[in-house]
């Protein structure tokens, strides 16, 4: 296109023509609320732990206490998040494809994580995973193996809230594979193993790994049901988010700001590697 | 090889979706199951495919009871209407999935695609092979479907309104090509249809199913010239239906006699079924039924005529000769020259051409409970 161009036809260069109204209005309505909501108060945190300076910010970075932290709610969030991808594919599995009484029960109770205040579900779980609690003490007693108040305890709370994310992503999508496919790979010969593994999981890919992302995120900022199941001591259960609240309370703003901002930069790298592994598998498996 | 159904019973809730039925394919067979939607043809063939468990009766493959083999040791080639091909794999891994999935003779990886590239080139399909069937139209989706289910050799081919799903240049162009098919290969085939045309076309023999039950199965000759019930007369072509009076081995319409053999029908009201060509304009001056012109339009060739006739002014369409002039309201003679008198007893089909006939038409199909279905 020649600079001549007049300014009309440049625009509808990258904006098709369309019957749909409004294009104008609700992108500059997008942008205008995607800042305010999320990239200015992600600036602001930058900016703030930029006052910092290098060798400040290096050094809250490389504070053992805080780099245990962060390996632990990186550490427990991706192993929560395994957890849940494989159970929560099969919790959808079984309500798709089975009609069984109580199963509307039991899909209504796969949101409870959602809805339930993270406090209620910390305490709960506390309750339940403390040495002298039910499960607790059988754990302890029979595996010698202490949950509640300790870092895997940290765990079973990011997987309580993780949950919902996979069987929600996966469900619809595992209702839109229809039964032909299945029957016609049970025709040519295939046997159940090999439907589930050939012709199944490969559609399913992208949805759990859509399912493993928001599982891991909401991991990585969990706060509340957390610190009531760990008994959040410094290298052993501390998570990151809660050493940015100790860090409020000492007013130490800026070192707050510089926890946030280390990850809030892991964050983005590991969602940009999960999307681009998703972009791959769409590819590779022939989606859209 | 030969399939044969024995005695097959399925109802769904309450309703049976197929009754009593029995059937065989000889081996290279090409069969048609055609029937309208609800007749039960689907069922009959996912039951053959062991995709369905019957309720009752027994599905043999030469002579050997299929009720314990899974349906992964039958042999099946089975090919949908809408394709339902593994979306994530090329076409060539699609048509080579049934030859990977073998346990025993498993051929090598460079057979496979050998055998695999054969098979394109018998569905000319020849250089697709790295596509997804996402890159493909309907009517190539369909020959990749075929040979996928080509590929694993099966023992009997079963297709399930193979072209429905295909506009209608495509779906001529894939049954003359499917029948070419048959005719080299030889697999005993099945395909179930609810388009006439493509049934008598296409098969070998046609079974006509209504609600769950054979009506008839015979060559396409014998089903469009000797329909054995009104049901097969009128789903098969066109047909005008108007009701006459046997009495003394004669049928009558307000009392002029209708030169056709009745048969053993018993005295008293019948239905006569007429094909656009059962009958002719008499140009002669002889003898005929006079009539009214209600409508004509131009077919290919020929002029499709509707008047109406007889005291309750019953509809009946016929082809004249495009150059005869007809116009709307024009009194003329027709003359019945074939068609068949089937007893008031036995049913038919086609509630729209019925509800288009006279009104004395319509109580009695109502009263017959037709028109709920």
């Amino acid at each position: 296109m020649t600079a001549a161009a007049p300014d009309g036809a440049r625009r509808t260069s990258w904006r098709r023509r369309s019957v749909l109204p409004g294009f104008n209005l609700t992108l500059g309505y997008t942008l205008a609320y995607l800042s305010l909501i999320v990239l200015i108060p992600l600036a602001a945190l930058a900016i703030r732990s930029a006052s910092l300076g290098w060798t400040e910010f290096w050094a809250i970075a490389t504070d053992p206490r805080i780099v245990a932290s962060l390996q632990l709610s990186f550490g427990a969030a991706i192993l929560a998040a395994l957890v849940n991808t494989v159970f929560g594919v099969i919790v959808a599995w079984v309500l798709v494809r089975y009609r069984f009484p109580g199963r509307r029960w039991l899909d209504a109770a796969v949101d409870l994580p959602f809805a339930l205040p993270t406090a209620v579900a910390g305490i709960a779980l506390a309750t339940l995973y403390a040495p002298n609690g039910p499960f607790g003490a059988f754990l302890e007693g029979v595996f010698g193996v202490k949950v509640g108040f300790t870092s895997l305890g940290v765990v079973v709370a990011l997987i309580f809230v993780g949950l919902p994310f996979v069987v929600r992503t996966v469900q619809p999508v595992l209702e839109e594979i229809d039964r032909e496919t299945e029957e016609v790979s049970a025709t040519l010969g295939a046997g159940r193993l090999r439907t589930v593994t050939r012709v199944i999981m490969p559609g399913l890919l992208p949805a759990i790994l859509t399912g493993f992302a928001l599982s891991f995120a909401r991991g990585v900022g969990e706060y509340g049901s957390v610190i009531f199941i760990a008994n959040n001591l410094p290298f052993q259960s501390e998570i990151a988010p809660l050493l940015i609240v100790i860090k409020l309370e000492e007013h130490n703003y800026a070192g707050a700001t510089a926890i946030a901002t280390i990850m809030l930069v892991i964050s983005f790298a590991m969602l940009f590697v999960i999307n681009l592994l998703q972009a791959w598998s769409r590819k590779w498996f022939g989606h859209d | 090889m030969q399939v044969r159904a024995e005695n097959i019973s399925k109802r769904y809730a309450s309703m049976a979706a197929l009754d009593d039925v029995s059937l065989t394919v000889g081996s290279g067979e090409l069969v048609a199951l055609l029937g309208p939607s609800g007749s039960g043809k689907t069922t009959l063939l996912r039951t053959i495919a062991g995709l369905e468990v019957p309720d009752s009766g027994t599905v043999f493959y030469n002579d050997r009871d299929t009720s314990q083999m899974r349906i992964q040791d039958r042999g099946v080639g089975f090919v949908f209407q809408h394709y339902a091909l593994f979306k994530h794999m090329k076409v060539m891994d699609n048509i080579a999935f049934g030859l990977r999935a073998r346990k025993k003779n498993k051929p090598k990886e460079a057979e496979i695609r050998r055998r695999v590239l054969e098979l394109l080139d018998l569905v000319q399909l020849s250089g697709l092979e790295g596509r997804f069937p996402s890159q493909l139209s309907g009517g190539q989706r369909q020959r990749v479907a075929l040979a996928r289910a080509l590929a694993i050799e099966p023992s009997v081919l079963l297709l399930d309104e193979p072209f429905g799903a295909l506009d209608a240049r495509v779906r001529k162009d894939l049954r003359r090509w499917l029948r070419e098919i048959h005719e080299r290969t030889g697999h005993t085939t099945l395909f179930v249809t609810h388009d006439q045309e493509e049934a008598l076309e296409l098969a070998d023999r046609v079974v006509v199913m209504s609600k769950g039950r054979i009506e008839q199965s015979a060559t396409p000759d014998e089903i469009y010239d000797t329909p054995a019930t009104p049901f097969v007369f009128s789903f098969i072509g066109e047909s005008s239906v108007i009701p006459v009076a046997v009495g003394n081995g004669r049928a009558t319409l307000d009392e002029r006699v209708i030169d056709l053999d009745v048969g053993t029908l018993p005295d008293g009201p019948a239905q006569l079924y007429l094909r656009p060509e059962d009958v002719a304009m008499v140009t002669d001056g002889g003898p005929g039924i006079p009539g009214l012109v209600v409508s004509t339009r131009r077919i290919g060739g020929m002029r499709r005529v509707t008047i109406e006739c007889g005291l309750a002014r019953h509809r009946i369409e016929f082809d004249a000769p495009a150059e005869i002039p007809i116009a709307n309201s024009q009194r003329l003679q027709v003359r019945v020259i074939g068609g068949r008198v089937y007893g008031a007893g036995s049913e038919g089909y086609g509630t729209e051409k019925l509800a288009a006939s006279a009104t004395s038409d319509f109580k009695w199909a109502k009263a017959e409970g037709w028109l709920d279905r």
